[in-house]
Protein backbone atom coordinates (compact mmCIF):
# COMPACT_ATOMS: atom_id res chain seq x y z
CA UNK A 1 0.00 0.00 0.00
CA UNK A 2 1.30 3.49 -0.95
CA UNK A 3 2.16 5.57 2.13
CA UNK A 4 1.43 9.26 1.96
CA UNK A 5 4.45 11.27 2.46
CA UNK A 6 2.07 14.21 3.94
CA UNK A 7 -0.19 14.74 6.85
CA UNK A 8 -1.26 11.25 7.25
CA UNK A 9 -3.68 10.48 9.48
CA UNK A 10 -4.78 6.73 8.30
CA UNK A 11 -1.37 5.56 6.66
CA UNK A 12 0.60 6.60 9.51
CA UNK A 13 2.74 8.97 8.36
CA UNK A 14 6.83 9.26 8.17
CA UNK A 15 6.76 12.80 9.28
CA UNK A 16 4.99 14.42 12.21
CA UNK A 17 4.22 17.73 11.41
CA UNK A 18 3.81 20.58 14.33
CA UNK A 19 0.08 21.96 14.73
CA UNK A 20 -0.40 24.60 12.31
CA UNK A 21 -0.90 27.87 14.21
CA UNK A 22 -3.81 30.35 12.48
CA UNK A 23 -1.35 32.73 12.44
CA UNK A 24 1.19 30.44 10.28
CA UNK A 25 -2.02 30.47 8.10
CA UNK A 26 -2.85 34.12 8.02
CA UNK A 27 1.10 34.98 7.18
CA UNK A 28 1.38 32.42 4.20
CA UNK A 29 -1.86 33.75 2.59
CA UNK A 30 -0.64 37.71 3.77
CA UNK A 31 2.71 36.64 1.48
CA UNK A 32 0.25 34.71 -1.24
CA UNK A 33 -0.95 38.18 -1.77
CA UNK A 34 1.93 40.26 -1.84
CA UNK A 35 3.50 38.11 -4.82
CA UNK A 36 -0.08 38.08 -6.65
CA UNK A 37 0.53 41.91 -6.07
CA UNK A 38 4.13 41.75 -7.83
CA UNK A 39 3.94 44.09 -10.53
CA UNK A 40 4.57 41.78 -13.27
CA UNK A 41 3.86 42.15 -17.64
CA UNK A 42 3.36 39.98 -20.72
CA UNK A 43 4.55 36.42 -20.72
CA UNK A 44 5.58 36.24 -17.32
CA UNK A 45 2.31 37.95 -15.72
CA UNK A 46 0.33 34.72 -18.17
CA UNK A 47 2.90 32.35 -16.97
CA UNK A 48 2.44 33.53 -13.38
CA UNK A 49 -0.08 31.03 -11.12
CA UNK A 50 -2.19 32.72 -8.45
CA UNK A 51 -0.89 32.21 -5.19
CA UNK A 52 -3.40 32.81 -3.33
CA UNK A 53 -5.48 30.31 -4.96
CA UNK A 54 -2.93 27.72 -4.51
CA UNK A 55 -1.70 28.18 -0.70
CA UNK A 56 -5.75 28.58 -0.16
CA UNK A 57 -6.11 25.06 -2.17
CA UNK A 58 -2.92 23.62 -0.03
CA UNK A 59 -4.83 25.04 3.25
CA UNK A 60 -7.88 23.96 2.49
CA UNK A 61 -6.84 20.53 1.64
CA UNK A 62 -4.52 20.15 4.52
CA UNK A 63 -5.54 21.71 7.33
CA UNK A 64 -10.20 21.60 6.46
CA UNK A 65 -10.29 22.46 9.57
CA UNK A 66 -8.51 25.69 10.79
CA UNK A 67 -9.34 27.53 6.91
CA UNK A 68 -13.12 28.03 5.63
CA UNK A 69 -14.86 29.99 3.09
CA UNK A 70 -14.31 33.53 4.60
CA UNK A 71 -10.67 33.70 3.76
CA UNK A 72 -11.23 32.42 0.42
CA UNK A 73 -13.68 35.35 -0.12
CA UNK A 74 -12.54 38.00 1.76
CA UNK A 75 -9.28 37.41 -0.59
CA UNK A 76 -10.95 37.02 -3.37
CA UNK A 77 -12.14 40.22 -2.89
CA UNK A 78 -9.05 42.04 -2.94
CA UNK A 79 -7.95 40.30 -6.04
CA UNK A 80 -10.91 41.67 -7.38
CA UNK A 81 -10.18 45.55 -6.16
CA UNK A 82 -6.52 44.79 -7.22
CA UNK A 83 -6.64 43.89 -10.22
CA UNK A 84 -9.69 46.01 -11.55
CA UNK A 85 -12.24 43.13 -12.47
CA UNK A 86 -15.84 42.57 -11.19
CA UNK A 87 -16.65 43.12 -7.90
CA UNK A 88 -17.07 39.51 -7.07
CA UNK A 89 -15.64 37.31 -9.57
CA UNK A 90 -12.34 35.98 -7.86
CA UNK A 91 -14.46 35.48 -4.42
CA UNK A 92 -16.95 33.43 -6.26
CA UNK A 93 -14.37 31.32 -7.79
CA UNK A 94 -12.09 30.70 -4.72
CA UNK A 95 -15.37 29.96 -2.70
CA UNK A 96 -15.90 27.01 -5.05
CA UNK A 97 -12.05 25.93 -5.27
CA UNK A 98 -12.39 25.80 -1.41
CA UNK A 99 -14.96 23.71 -1.44
CA UNK A 100 -13.44 21.35 -3.48
CA UNK A 101 -10.49 21.35 -1.43
CA UNK A 102 -12.45 20.77 1.72
CA UNK A 103 -14.81 18.36 0.20
CA UNK A 104 -11.80 16.31 -1.47
CA UNK A 105 -9.08 16.68 1.39
CA UNK A 106 -9.32 13.06 2.67
CA UNK A 107 -9.14 11.70 -0.69
CA UNK A 108 -6.27 14.11 -1.80
CA UNK A 109 -3.64 14.26 0.87
CA UNK A 110 -4.12 10.21 0.31
CA UNK A 111 -2.08 10.46 -2.38
CA UNK A 112 1.65 10.90 -3.67
CA UNK A 113 2.56 13.85 -5.01
CA UNK A 114 2.37 13.66 -8.78
CA UNK A 115 -1.16 11.96 -8.39
CA UNK A 116 -1.84 15.24 -6.17
CA UNK A 117 -0.86 17.44 -8.61
CA UNK A 118 -3.60 15.54 -10.67
CA UNK A 119 -6.23 16.86 -8.39
CA UNK A 120 -5.31 20.00 -8.25
CA UNK A 121 -4.94 21.13 -11.61
CA UNK A 122 -8.85 20.46 -12.42
CA UNK A 123 -9.42 22.03 -9.42
CA UNK A 124 -7.25 25.61 -10.27
CA UNK A 125 -9.42 24.65 -13.97
CA UNK A 126 -12.60 24.75 -12.77
CA UNK A 127 -11.13 28.04 -10.74
CA UNK A 128 -10.68 29.87 -13.72
CA UNK A 129 -13.47 28.76 -15.59
CA UNK A 130 -15.41 30.12 -13.23
CA UNK A 131 -13.82 33.60 -13.93
CA UNK A 132 -14.05 32.83 -16.77
CA UNK A 133 -17.64 31.98 -17.45
CA UNK A 134 -18.41 35.19 -15.41
CA UNK A 135 -16.63 37.29 -17.28
CA UNK A 136 -18.53 35.94 -20.23
CA UNK A 137 -21.67 36.56 -18.90
CA UNK A 138 -20.72 40.35 -18.17
CA UNK A 139 -19.38 40.67 -22.19
CA UNK A 140 -16.17 39.70 -22.04
CA UNK A 141 -14.44 38.11 -24.59
CA UNK A 142 -12.28 35.13 -24.14
CA UNK A 143 -8.12 36.02 -24.35
CA UNK A 144 -6.95 32.90 -25.40
CA UNK A 145 -5.83 29.70 -24.70
CA UNK A 146 -2.83 31.02 -22.86
CA UNK A 147 -5.19 32.28 -20.38
CA UNK A 148 -5.23 28.49 -18.47
CA UNK A 149 -1.85 28.29 -18.28
CA UNK A 150 -1.37 29.68 -14.80
CA UNK A 151 -3.90 26.65 -13.91
CA UNK A 152 -0.61 24.67 -15.27
CA UNK A 153 2.29 26.35 -13.86
CA UNK A 154 -0.15 26.60 -10.95
CA UNK A 155 -0.41 22.99 -10.76
CA UNK A 156 3.42 22.23 -11.50
CA UNK A 157 4.29 24.45 -8.55
CA UNK A 158 2.31 22.07 -6.18
CA UNK A 159 5.14 20.16 -4.73
CA UNK A 160 7.27 23.69 -4.41
CA UNK A 161 4.70 24.79 -2.57
CA UNK A 162 3.94 22.06 -0.47
CA UNK A 163 7.75 21.83 0.53
CA UNK A 164 8.03 25.53 1.44
CA UNK A 165 4.38 26.01 3.33
CA UNK A 166 6.05 22.45 5.56
CA UNK A 167 9.41 24.11 6.58
CA UNK A 168 8.54 25.87 9.39
CA UNK A 169 5.90 22.61 10.60
CA UNK A 170 9.09 20.60 10.70
CA UNK A 171 9.41 19.33 14.48
CA UNK A 172 13.08 20.38 15.52
CA UNK A 173 14.84 17.20 16.98
CA UNK A 174 17.51 18.71 18.11
CA UNK A 175 15.53 20.49 20.75
CA UNK A 176 14.16 17.32 22.44
CA UNK A 177 17.26 15.78 22.38
CA UNK A 178 19.15 18.71 24.61
CA UNK B 1 -5.17 17.06 11.29
CA UNK B 2 -6.30 17.05 15.02
CA UNK B 3 -9.49 16.09 15.85
CA UNK B 4 -9.64 17.33 19.46
CA UNK B 5 -12.17 16.25 21.01
CA UNK B 6 -14.57 15.72 18.09
CA UNK B 7 -16.90 18.76 17.82
CA UNK B 8 -19.77 17.00 16.54
CA UNK B 9 -22.56 19.52 17.72
CA UNK B 10 -20.14 22.63 16.94
CA UNK B 11 -19.91 22.02 13.57
CA UNK B 12 -22.07 24.19 12.26
CA UNK B 13 -24.22 24.37 8.55
CA UNK B 14 -23.18 21.96 6.15
CA UNK B 15 -19.82 22.04 3.55
CA UNK B 16 -22.73 22.66 1.21
CA UNK B 17 -24.61 25.13 3.08
CA UNK B 18 -21.74 27.47 3.07
CA UNK B 19 -20.97 27.28 0.03
CA UNK B 20 -24.12 28.01 -1.52
CA UNK B 21 -23.97 30.96 1.25
CA UNK B 22 -20.79 32.66 -0.35
CA UNK B 23 -21.89 31.32 -3.86
CA UNK B 24 -25.14 33.64 -3.26
CA UNK B 25 -23.01 36.79 -1.59
CA UNK B 26 -20.41 36.90 -4.54
CA UNK B 27 -23.25 36.31 -7.44
CA UNK B 28 -25.45 39.16 -5.60
CA UNK B 29 -21.95 41.43 -5.39
CA UNK B 30 -21.27 40.36 -9.12
CA UNK B 31 -24.80 41.23 -9.89
CA UNK B 32 -24.48 44.84 -8.25
CA UNK B 33 -21.03 45.44 -9.83
CA UNK B 34 -21.73 44.73 -13.25
CA UNK B 35 -25.34 45.93 -13.82
CA UNK B 36 -25.57 48.81 -11.05
CA UNK B 37 -22.05 49.83 -10.18
CA UNK B 38 -23.07 49.56 -6.80
CA UNK B 39 -19.60 48.16 -5.44
CA UNK B 40 -17.70 51.40 -6.42
CA UNK B 41 -17.84 52.36 -2.68
CA UNK B 42 -16.56 49.39 -0.95
CA UNK B 43 -14.17 49.13 -3.99
CA UNK B 44 -12.42 52.24 -2.66
CA UNK B 45 -12.45 51.13 0.72
CA UNK B 46 -10.51 47.99 -0.04
CA UNK B 47 -8.29 49.80 -2.98
CA UNK B 48 -7.04 52.14 0.50
CA UNK B 49 -6.52 48.70 2.45
CA UNK B 50 -3.98 47.66 -0.37
CA UNK B 51 -2.29 50.47 -1.78
CA UNK B 52 0.73 49.70 0.99
CA UNK B 53 0.61 46.51 0.24
CA UNK B 54 0.70 47.10 -3.67
CA UNK B 55 3.49 50.07 -2.95
CA UNK B 56 5.38 47.09 -0.94
CA UNK B 57 5.21 44.56 -3.57
CA UNK B 58 6.23 47.48 -6.31
CA UNK B 59 9.59 48.07 -3.88
CA UNK B 60 11.82 45.20 -4.76
CA UNK B 61 11.13 46.37 -9.09
CA UNK B 62 10.89 50.11 -8.16
CA UNK B 63 14.71 49.56 -6.27
CA UNK B 64 16.14 47.71 -9.12
CA UNK B 65 15.53 49.94 -11.27
CA UNK B 66 16.91 52.36 -9.45
CA UNK B 67 20.78 50.56 -8.90
CA UNK B 68 19.52 49.97 -13.02
CA UNK B 69 19.50 53.66 -13.66
CA UNK B 70 22.69 54.39 -11.53
CA UNK B 71 24.81 52.39 -13.40
CA UNK B 72 23.72 53.80 -16.98
CA UNK B 73 26.91 54.39 -19.04
CA UNK B 74 28.39 58.03 -19.87
CA UNK B 75 28.29 57.42 -23.32
CA UNK B 76 24.05 56.97 -23.05
CA UNK B 77 24.24 59.66 -21.15
CA UNK B 78 25.65 62.15 -23.37
CA UNK B 79 23.92 60.70 -26.78
CA UNK B 80 20.30 61.50 -24.72
CA UNK B 81 21.24 64.48 -24.02
CA UNK B 82 22.10 66.08 -27.61
CA UNK B 83 19.11 63.67 -28.60
CA UNK B 84 17.08 65.86 -26.10
CA UNK B 85 18.55 69.20 -26.94
CA UNK B 86 17.94 68.52 -30.23
CA UNK B 87 14.26 67.98 -29.97
CA UNK B 88 14.29 70.52 -27.23
CA UNK B 89 15.48 72.66 -29.94
CA UNK B 90 13.04 72.03 -32.49
CA UNK B 91 9.88 72.41 -30.66
CA UNK B 92 11.12 75.55 -28.83
CA UNK B 93 10.61 76.71 -32.50
CA UNK B 94 7.26 75.29 -33.07
CA UNK B 95 6.40 76.42 -29.88
CA UNK B 96 7.06 80.26 -30.51
CA UNK B 97 5.02 79.57 -33.83
CA UNK B 98 2.17 78.17 -31.74
CA UNK B 99 1.74 81.02 -29.26
CA UNK B 100 1.27 83.21 -32.49
CA UNK B 101 -0.92 80.92 -33.50
CA UNK B 102 -3.18 80.45 -30.19
CA UNK B 103 -3.79 84.17 -30.12
CA UNK B 104 -5.00 84.37 -33.61
CA UNK B 105 -6.88 81.09 -32.78
CA UNK B 106 -8.61 83.08 -30.32
CA UNK B 107 -8.78 86.12 -31.95
CA UNK B 108 -10.54 84.21 -34.90
CA UNK B 109 -13.04 82.40 -32.56
CA UNK B 110 -14.14 85.46 -30.74
CA UNK B 111 -14.91 87.00 -34.70
CA UNK B 112 -16.82 83.82 -35.40
CA UNK B 113 -18.53 84.28 -32.02
CA UNK B 114 -17.58 80.52 -31.39
CA UNK B 115 -17.24 79.35 -27.78
CA UNK B 116 -13.58 79.56 -26.42
CA UNK B 117 -11.40 76.66 -25.90
CA UNK B 118 -10.48 76.53 -22.44
CA UNK B 119 -6.60 75.60 -21.39
CA UNK B 120 -6.05 72.40 -19.97
CA UNK B 121 -4.16 71.39 -16.98
CA UNK B 122 -2.15 68.45 -16.79
CA UNK B 123 -0.71 66.28 -14.71
CA UNK B 124 2.16 63.86 -15.03
CA UNK B 125 2.06 60.55 -13.87
CA UNK B 126 3.86 57.43 -13.92
CA UNK B 127 2.21 54.06 -14.93
CA UNK B 128 2.32 51.93 -11.26
CA UNK B 129 1.71 48.25 -13.21
CA UNK B 130 -0.39 46.68 -16.12
CA UNK B 131 -3.89 45.92 -15.05
CA UNK B 132 -4.06 41.75 -14.48
CA UNK B 133 -7.30 41.42 -15.64
CA UNK B 134 -6.77 39.37 -18.67
CA UNK B 135 -10.32 40.23 -20.18
CA UNK B 136 -9.55 43.70 -20.27
CA UNK B 137 -6.69 46.05 -21.16
CA UNK B 138 -5.82 48.41 -18.35
CA UNK B 139 -3.13 50.04 -16.59
CA UNK B 140 -2.61 51.87 -12.89
CA UNK B 141 -1.15 55.36 -12.43
CA UNK B 142 0.29 56.48 -9.11
CA UNK B 143 -1.85 59.46 -9.16
CA UNK B 144 -5.41 59.61 -7.96
CA UNK B 145 -8.09 61.75 -6.40
CA UNK B 146 -6.36 63.62 -3.64
CA UNK B 147 -4.19 65.45 -6.76
CA UNK B 148 -6.65 66.44 -8.90
CA UNK B 149 -7.08 63.08 -11.99
CA UNK B 150 -10.47 62.75 -12.62
CA UNK B 151 -13.07 59.99 -14.17
CA UNK B 152 -13.32 60.49 -17.95
CA UNK B 153 -9.96 62.56 -18.27
CA UNK B 154 -7.75 61.60 -21.44
CA UNK B 155 -4.84 60.42 -21.16
CA UNK B 156 -1.37 60.48 -23.50
CA UNK B 157 2.32 59.93 -23.79
CA UNK B 158 4.43 61.69 -25.87
CA UNK B 159 3.38 60.28 -29.26
CA UNK B 160 -0.13 60.58 -28.57
CA UNK B 161 -3.58 59.16 -27.02
CA UNK B 162 -3.31 56.20 -24.90
CA UNK B 163 -6.79 55.85 -22.75
CA UNK B 164 -8.85 57.71 -20.10
CA UNK B 165 -8.82 57.48 -16.77
CA UNK B 166 -12.28 55.28 -15.97
CA UNK B 167 -11.70 54.94 -11.99
CA UNK B 168 -10.18 56.70 -9.47
CA UNK B 169 -8.92 55.90 -5.89
CA UNK B 170 -7.28 58.34 -3.95
CA UNK B 171 -4.04 58.14 -4.43
CA UNK B 172 -4.19 55.84 -7.66
CA UNK B 173 -6.58 55.33 -10.84
CA UNK B 174 -7.36 53.32 -13.19
CA UNK B 175 -6.64 53.83 -17.23
CA UNK B 176 -8.72 51.94 -19.97
CA UNK B 177 -6.84 51.66 -22.49
CA UNK B 178 -7.34 52.46 -26.14
CA UNK B 179 -6.77 49.30 -27.30
CA UNK B 180 -9.69 47.49 -24.62
CA UNK B 181 -12.42 46.24 -26.45
CA UNK B 182 -14.66 48.34 -24.64
CA UNK B 183 -13.04 51.58 -25.76
CA UNK B 184 -13.94 54.20 -28.47
CA UNK B 185 -12.51 56.65 -29.82
CA UNK B 186 -14.39 59.47 -31.87
CA UNK B 187 -11.26 60.41 -34.73
CA UNK B 188 -10.91 62.21 -37.76
CA UNK B 189 -8.72 61.30 -40.97
CA UNK B 190 -5.82 64.55 -41.05
CA UNK B 191 -5.73 64.06 -44.44
CA UNK B 192 -9.29 64.92 -45.57
CA UNK B 193 -11.30 65.88 -41.64
CA UNK B 194 -13.64 62.33 -42.37
CA UNK B 195 -14.78 61.05 -38.94
CA UNK B 196 -14.55 58.12 -37.63
CA UNK B 197 -14.80 55.79 -34.43
CA UNK B 198 -12.23 53.96 -33.38
CA UNK B 199 -12.59 50.94 -31.54
CA UNK B 200 -10.07 49.13 -29.56
CA UNK B 201 -10.21 45.32 -30.18
CA UNK B 202 -8.53 43.63 -27.16
CA UNK B 203 -4.68 43.30 -27.39
CA UNK B 204 -1.84 45.26 -28.40
CA UNK B 205 -0.81 47.14 -31.33
CA UNK B 206 -4.07 46.90 -33.62
CA UNK B 207 -7.51 49.22 -33.27
CA UNK B 208 -10.25 48.95 -35.64
CA UNK B 209 -11.79 51.57 -37.90
CA UNK B 210 -14.95 50.47 -37.98
CA UNK B 211 -18.14 51.43 -39.62
CA UNK B 212 -16.19 53.25 -42.98
CA UNK B 213 -18.15 51.93 -46.21
CA UNK B 214 -16.36 50.46 -48.59
CA UNK B 215 -15.68 53.31 -50.81
CA UNK B 216 -14.38 55.63 -47.81
CA UNK B 217 -11.42 57.85 -48.61
CA UNK B 218 -9.15 56.26 -46.53
CA UNK B 219 -5.43 55.39 -47.56
CA UNK B 220 -2.96 53.04 -45.94
CA UNK B 221 -0.81 55.63 -43.77
CA UNK B 222 -3.42 57.90 -42.99
CA UNK B 223 -3.20 59.89 -39.67
CA UNK B 224 -6.21 59.87 -37.37
CA UNK B 225 -6.44 62.26 -34.36
CA UNK B 226 -9.16 62.84 -31.83
CA UNK B 227 -11.62 64.42 -32.79
CA UNK B 228 -13.29 66.11 -29.70
CA UNK B 229 -16.78 65.95 -30.82
CA UNK B 230 -17.31 63.51 -27.31
CA UNK B 231 -16.55 66.25 -24.83
CA UNK B 232 -14.22 63.89 -23.88
CA UNK B 233 -11.08 63.69 -25.81
CA UNK B 234 -9.59 67.21 -26.33
CA UNK B 235 -9.38 67.17 -30.36
CA UNK B 236 -6.07 67.24 -32.43
CA UNK B 237 -4.51 64.32 -30.11
CA UNK B 238 -3.05 61.69 -32.19
CA UNK B 239 -4.32 58.56 -32.12
CA UNK B 240 -3.10 55.82 -34.78
CA UNK B 241 -2.18 55.59 -37.87
CA UNK B 242 -3.89 53.41 -40.30
CA UNK B 243 -1.84 50.33 -41.30
CA UNK B 244 -4.03 47.77 -43.54
CA UNK B 245 -7.18 48.13 -45.33
CA UNK B 246 -9.52 45.12 -46.78
CA UNK B 247 -12.33 46.35 -49.03
CA UNK B 248 -15.00 43.69 -50.35
CA UNK B 249 -17.82 44.58 -51.87
CA UNK B 250 -19.30 41.73 -50.13
CA UNK B 251 -19.59 43.60 -47.00
CA UNK B 252 -20.82 46.89 -46.17
CA UNK B 253 -18.22 48.38 -44.40
CA UNK B 254 -14.62 48.15 -44.96
CA UNK B 255 -12.22 46.33 -42.75
CA UNK B 256 -9.80 49.27 -41.87
CA UNK B 257 -6.62 48.00 -39.44
CA UNK B 258 -4.33 50.80 -37.47
CA UNK B 259 -2.02 50.66 -35.69
CA UNK B 260 -1.61 53.14 -32.60
CA UNK B 261 0.23 56.07 -32.21
CA UNK B 262 1.24 55.56 -28.89
CA UNK B 263 1.36 52.82 -26.24
CA UNK B 264 1.77 52.08 -22.33
CA UNK B 265 4.23 49.22 -23.18
CA UNK B 266 7.09 52.22 -24.46
CA UNK B 267 7.42 54.63 -21.63
CA UNK B 268 6.36 54.74 -17.65
CA UNK B 269 5.16 58.52 -17.64
CA UNK B 270 2.12 59.61 -19.16
CA UNK B 271 -0.01 62.86 -18.90
CA UNK B 272 -3.49 63.01 -17.85
CA UNK B 273 -5.08 65.94 -18.90
CA UNK B 274 -7.89 67.62 -17.25
CA UNK B 275 -11.61 67.29 -18.21
CA UNK B 276 -13.33 69.82 -21.04
CA UNK B 277 -15.46 72.24 -20.69
CA UNK B 278 -18.84 70.38 -20.36
CA UNK B 279 -20.48 70.21 -23.71
CA UNK B 280 -23.82 72.05 -24.12
CA UNK B 281 -26.95 70.24 -22.89
CA UNK B 282 -28.02 68.07 -25.80
CA UNK B 283 -31.17 69.30 -27.12
CA UNK B 284 -34.17 66.85 -26.48
CA UNK B 285 -36.90 67.01 -28.69
CA UNK B 286 -40.41 67.51 -27.33
CA UNK B 287 -42.25 64.82 -27.85
CA UNK B 288 -39.42 62.41 -26.27
CA UNK B 289 -39.30 65.04 -23.17
CA UNK B 290 -43.22 64.43 -22.42
CA UNK B 291 -42.47 60.24 -22.98
CA UNK B 292 -40.01 60.82 -20.28
CA UNK B 293 -41.64 62.62 -17.79
CA UNK B 294 -44.39 59.88 -18.46
CA UNK B 295 -42.30 57.54 -17.95
CA UNK B 296 -40.68 59.29 -14.32
CA UNK B 297 -44.42 59.16 -13.75
CA UNK B 298 -45.06 55.80 -14.16
CA UNK B 299 -42.05 54.89 -12.18
CA UNK B 300 -42.95 57.25 -9.20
Amino acid sequence: MMRSPMFGRLTGSEEILLPVRPLYLAVTLFVALMVNLLPLTGWVLALRPDFVALVLLYWGIFQPRKIGFMPAFLLGLAMDVADGSLFGQHALAYSVMMFAGIALHRRVSMFEMRQQILHVLPILLIMQLIVLGVRQAAGGQFPGWWYFLSSITGALLWPATDLLLKIPLRQRIGLDEA
Amino acid sequence: MEYTPPPFFRRGPSLLARLGLFVLLSLILLYADARFHYMEAIRRVVAIALYPLQQLADTPGAAASRIGNFFVSQSYLQRENDRLSHENFLHAGQLQSQQALIAENKHLRQLLELQERTEQTTTVAEILYVGRDSFTRKVIIDKGSSQGVEEGAAVVDDTGLIGQVTRTFPWTAEISLISDREQVVPAQVVRNGLRAAIFGVGYDGALDLRFMPVNADVENGDVLVTSGIDGVYPAGLPVAIVSNIERNAAYPFAKITCTPAAGANRNRQVLVLSRLAPLPEYPVAADTKKAKARKARKGG
